[in-house]
Order: structure tokens, then C-alpha cells, then sequence
């Protein structure tokens, strides 16, 4: 594949792996820190043939998103959290009725109206549903601009594979952060059939689109196949990146901007001396609890590093249990550590020497 | 030699209705299904239920149907649309959905002369959830939530929301039609037609209302509750075309 060197924010490289994944139909509202990605839809779409519209609301969105997906379109919506909030009960709905679609989140600071800076403290909401019902969405956590155009691009082949909404967890920080991005040219979006989507009943038996099942036995039979596909989705599509846990004593557990952080945070330990490593999930639904336990089977503690009041480390301490201690490090509402001040964390980690 | 002069239409599924006796529902889904009988436009219908009584709507057209959750169902179908520009889409509303928590959805979508028919189907009553106060409810109408009948000092007034779409330079053809004679059921399927037929021409957005009677939550005979609507409804919401520049 050829590649092509740009300069590009977070979040301009959503909308170029966007439309590079072949998503034609982008619905969306304003709102900080997320604003580049409606403009980068809207100037960029029409020229490949795609539909923009600036919705009335996060509401209309996400259903103007759910119609164009039932219709068989890539369609995607963007917005920050309050936003992303409001589209709670679209995404619900589509996962009852099986309808793909990408929806990014690039996180600022709540709850209520928050704020603007880079935060995590949406993780609950966009790992555990989010919205009503037993349902999950598929959620990724990008830590670079290249990843915030390798993700969506992946966000988009999953949502159609498994017939999921894909959460792109990002934040206000990686958003507005450019990078070089290396840009694929000449990509092909792997293409799915669609036996279910609206499209006109010529030659085939009406098709109904639908998550409403009064029968509460055929709604518990609903139930059971969406958990089957979650259970597969999570036997498929744990990803996670490693650095430097294979003589680690200590492992920094974190994602996105915290994982870029801590990755100065390992390379100061180690210019010290200290065994400092970090194991970086990549999904957070599904979460890779395997890997995580097989880290804190071998490390002496586990340091959870998060821009929320403690989310991900819930996640952590259930899959780590009894194998070694869970210790967490948090900055909330737009606040970002340093690397120092990660580093002094660790510093002050009593190992228990078993020698 | 003998004719058949009357049968169901192509886009109506046979099956028994959920619909309560003297419900108006069951006259719109058939008159919609003649239309597109009619037109031929069967296979390429994409159509889209509300949340509320007609949500079973689907249990009766014989074409492609999906839900949307509550008054979303504009911007359900405009994502169809956008998608299906050559296909015929509406949008199937009860006044709940469309006059009260699809507000915003409504007025936009009318806005953006997004190329979509809807019907909108105003009987002034929640009718799935068991007769609580509408939007589109009477004043001094009896509701669940208005036992003393509706107070405007404290619920407010009837909305008439297709004249308030009216003004929006998007919509092209705003009918009020009702099911309550046979007069009228003639008209209402007229108004359908045009309203099909000015997509089919991307003219733009247009709405048709029907007034239908919900005799259960009104609490009068099937019978009384035509009369009520031709002698008190159709006063409050005049029957007639509201706008046409198509």
C-alpha cells in the first residue's frame, strides 16, 4: 500500500480515515472540543459523493445516522460528551436492531456541561452500553493522530462485520493535537452483504428494522443472540500494545492520552534504572482482561493512570483479582498530569520484596 | 361474467388488527396501501413507524418498514432518504410523536425541504399508553393527566402544528384531512397521493394530517366519536389544504 505524509489533527484524521473506510453519510452538531471533524465532513464529502447535514441536534443525529444505515450507507456521527449523552438513546435502539455505525467521542470534562479540556471520565458510559438495555458497544481508544485515522478506519469494517455501533473514544486533547499522519492511498474498504437493510422489497419479502419485542420470551431470545455476538466480539477483538512489561516490576495500566504520557513515564524509570512498563489497551470493550491478569501474574503492582476519578481501574482490579496490588493515578475535569508528577506516583510504589 | 370491485390492496399483509374498535389507524393503513397499490411503488417503499399505537404498523404494510425511537422519526427518515433518494419514504406519525417529543425533529426536517412524505395522524389523545393529555388535546378535553378536562392555564393549548410548518420555505404541500366520512376518507387519499407524488418529483417536504378518531380514550361510541369529530375537532383544526406551492 502507498502511503502519503500529512499533517493532520486528531481530529482531521477521523474524517480522513472516515472517508477512506467509505462512510459517505456524516450527521452532525457542533460542539467543543470535536468541531474539526463536522467541518472536515462537510468540505470533504460532496467531493466523493456523500451527504453532510448539520443536525438540529446530537438527537437528530444519531437517528439521521441510524436511517442512512438502515438505508445500507457508512454512516458516522461526532460529538463530545454532553453531546454524545443525548445520542444515548439512539445508540441503544440500534444495537436492539443490529444497525452499524461509527460514533466518535472525543471526551471533555463532566459531568453536566463540564468543561473543554481532555478528560476520560466517559469510559463507564461508552464501555458498559451507555444507554438502556443489555447491549454493548465496540470501543476503541486511539493514543495518536495515526491512530485516530488506523481506528476509524477499523471502526468501520467491525461496525459492519458484527452489525454494532463502534465508539471511537477519543479526547479534547488528542483531537486537537497534529501530528504527521501517514495516510493510506489507495485503500479498499472491505465490503459486507447486507440481507437485512431498507431496500425496497422488489423480488424478496418485506423487511422490518426493529428492536420493539413485546413477547418478553422473544425478547429474551433477542437478548440471547446479541450477547453471543458480544461474547464473540470479545474472543475476537481484544487489542492492546505492550511496552516494555516483559521484565517490568511495575506496569502502568493506561489509554489514550494517559498511554502517551506514561510511555515518557516508562522511558524516565528505565534512564533511572527502574523496571517500569505499560500495557495500553486499545479496546476497551471488549477489555483485555487476559492480558491484564497475565501482567499482573508476573509484575509486583499495577499503577492504573486515568484523566477520570477511577473508571478503567474498576476494569483492571476485576481482571487482575488477587494477583498482585492495583494502585490508581487520576486527574479530572481537563487537569493532565505530567510525567513527573506520574513518575513521583511510582516512586512512591512500596514493592514488597519476596526475597 | 363477475368483477372483483373490492379486495385488499398488494401493500396490506392479511392478518387480524391489533387496533381497538372505531380506531381510525386501520382506514389510514389501508388508503396508504391503495395509494401505493395505485402508483405501483410497492417494492420501492422504505417507511418508517413511530413509537405509539401505529408502531405495529409494520404488522400491516406488505413493503419495508422500520421503527424510530420516539419523534425521531423525520430524521429516521431522512437518513432513509439520503441513502434511497429514488425510493418513495415516509414517515407514519401519531400526534404524541410528532406534535410533542418529535417537535424539533418535525419543524427541521420541514426546514431542510427534505424530499419525505409524512402522515401525520392526529386523534388528541395518547391512545398506547391509555389516554393521557396531547399536544393536539381539546381544551377542557377529558385526559388521564387532565381529569377536570385541559386547563390551558396549566397544560397549555392545542398545538396546530402544520400551520407552524407552514412557514418554513422547505415544506411545499401541508394538508388537514379526516377519516370521519366517507367524503373525507376520499380526500385523505388524494392529499396521500400528492403528497407520494411530489416526492416522486423531489419537490420537497410535505405532510398530510388526518384527524382519526380513538373512541376508547375519548370514551364515546365509534359513532359519537365521528360526530365529535365533525362537529368540535375539525372546528379547533379546520379540515383542508394548508399550503401548496408544488
Amino acid at each position: 500500500m502507498k502511503y502519503v505524509t500529512k499533517l493532520l489533527k486528531g481530529n482531521e484524521a477521523i474524517g480522513e480515515g472516515a472517508i477512506l473506510a467509505g462512510c459517505r453519510y456524516y450527521f452532525g452538531y457542533p460542539i467543543t472540543p470535536q468541531n474539526e471533524i463536522p467541518e472536515y465532513m462537510s468540505r470533504n464529502l460532496p467531493a466523493v459523493g456523500g451527504t453532510f447535514v448539520q443536525s438540529e441536534s446530537e438527537l437528530a443525529a444519531i437517528n439521521l445516522v441510524m436511517g442512512a444505515a438502515a438505508a445500507g450507507g457508512r454512516a458516522m456521527t461526532s460529538s463530545s460528551s454532553p453531546g454524545v449523552s443525548l445520542m444515548q438513546e439512539g445508540i441503544s435502539y440500534m444495537a436492539g436492531m443490529e444497525v452499524p455505525a461509527v460514533v466518535v467521542n472525543v471526551v471533555r470534562g463532566g459531568p453536566g456541561l463540564g468543561g473543554i479540556g481532555p478528560a476520560q471520565s466517559d469510559y463507564f458510559q461508552a464501555t458498559k452500553g451507555g444507554g438502556h438495555g443489555d447491549y454493548f458497544t465496540l470501543c476503541l481508544a486511539p493514543s495518536t493522530a495515526q491512530e485516530m485515522l488506523d481506528l476509524t478506519i477499523l471502526a468501520f469494517d467491525i461496525a459492519d462485520r458484527y452489525r454494532c455501533v463502534t465508539i471511537i473514544l477519543a479526547d479534547g486533547l488528542l483531537g486537537q493535537m497534529a501530528e504527521s499522519v501517514e495516510v493510506p492511498l489507495d485503500y479498499k474498504p472491505r465490503e459486507y452483504k447486507k440481507d437485512w437493510i431498507m431496500d425496497g422489497c422488489k423480488g424478496r419479502p418485506p423487511r422490518i428494522v426493529r428492536s420493539l419485542f413485546l413477547d418478553p420470551a422473544e425478547l429474551e431470545k433477542h437478548n440471547f443472540h446479541l450477547s453471543e455476538k458480544y461474547r464473540e466480539i470479545c474472543k475476537k477483538e481484544v487489542r492492546f500494545e505492550r511496552f516494555k512489561t516483559r521484565d517490568a516490576d511495575i506496569v502502568l495500566v493506561a489509554y489514550g492520552t494517559s498511554a502517551r504520557i506514561c510511555k515518557a513515564v516508562v522511558e524516565m524509570a528505565r534512564a533511572d534504572g527502574l523496571k517500569l512498563g505499560l500495557l495500553r489497551p486499545v479496546t476497551l470493550y471488549p477489555f483485555p482482561e487476559k492480558e491484564i491478569r497475565k501482567t499482573a501474574e508476573r509484575a509486583k503492582a499495577l499503577l492504573v493512570v486515568e484523566l477520570s476519578m477511577g473508571q478503567m481501574v474498576q476494569d483492571v482490579k476485576r481482571a487482575v483479582g488477587d494477583a498482585c496490588p492495583v494502585l490508581f493515578k487520576g486527574r479530572t475535569g481537563g487537569m493532565v498530569f505530567t510525567p513527573e508528577e506520574v513518575y513521583q506516583s511510582v516512586k512512591k510504589i512500596k514493592i514488597k520484596d519476596e526475597g | 361474467m363477475l368483477k372483483t370491485i373490492f379486495r385488499k390492496p398488494e401493500s396490506l399483509k392479511d392478518r387480524p388488527t391489533h387496533y381497538c374498535p372505531g380506531c381510525g389507524h386501520g382506514i389510514v393503513h389501508r388508503i396508504i396501501a391503495e395509494v401505493i397499490d395505485d402508483m405501483g411503488a410497492r417494492e420501492r417503499v422504505l417507511s418508517v413507524a413511530p413509537v405509539g399505537c401505529a408502531v405495529f404498523a409494520y404488522d400491516y404494510f406488505n413493503f419495508d418498514c422500520m421503527e424510530a425511537p420516539h419523534g425521531r422519526t423525520p430524521a429516521v427518515a431522512t437518513g432513509l432518504k439520503r441513502v434511497r433518494p429514488d425510493h418513495l419514504v415516509f414517515s407514519y406519525q401519531g400526534d404524541g410523536d410528532l406534535a410533542a417529543i418529535g417537535t424539533a425533529e418535525i419543524i427541521h426536517c420541514a426546514n431542510r425541504g427534505e424530499n419525505i412524505s409524512v402522515i401525520f395522524v392526529n386523534n388528541g389523545i395518547y391512545g398506547m399508553t391509555g389516554g393521557q393529555l396531547a399536544p393536539t388535546t381539546l381544551i377542557q378535553q377529558y385526559s388521564t393527566t387532565t381529569i377536570q378536562g385541559r386547563d390551558p392555564k396549566t397544560a397549555g393549548y392545542p398545538l396546530k402544528i402544520t400551520e407552524m410548518l407552514a412557514i418554513t420555505p422547505g415544506s411545499v404541500f401541508l394538508a388537514r384531512a379526516s377519516v370521519h366520512t366517507p367524503k373525507e376518507i376520499r380526500l385523505t387519499k388524494k392529499y396521500i397521493r400528492k403528497s407520494f407524488e411530489i416526492q416522486d418529483k423531489k419537490l420537497g417536504f410535505s405532510l398530510v394530517e388526518i384527524l382519526s378518531p380513538c373512541p376508547v380514550n375519548w370514551r364515546l361510541s365509534p359513532v359519537a366519536s365521528l360526530k365529535r369529530i365533525e362537529e368540535v375537532v375539525s372546528k379547533e383544526y379546520p379540515l383542508g389544504v394548508i399550503k401548496d406551492i408544488s
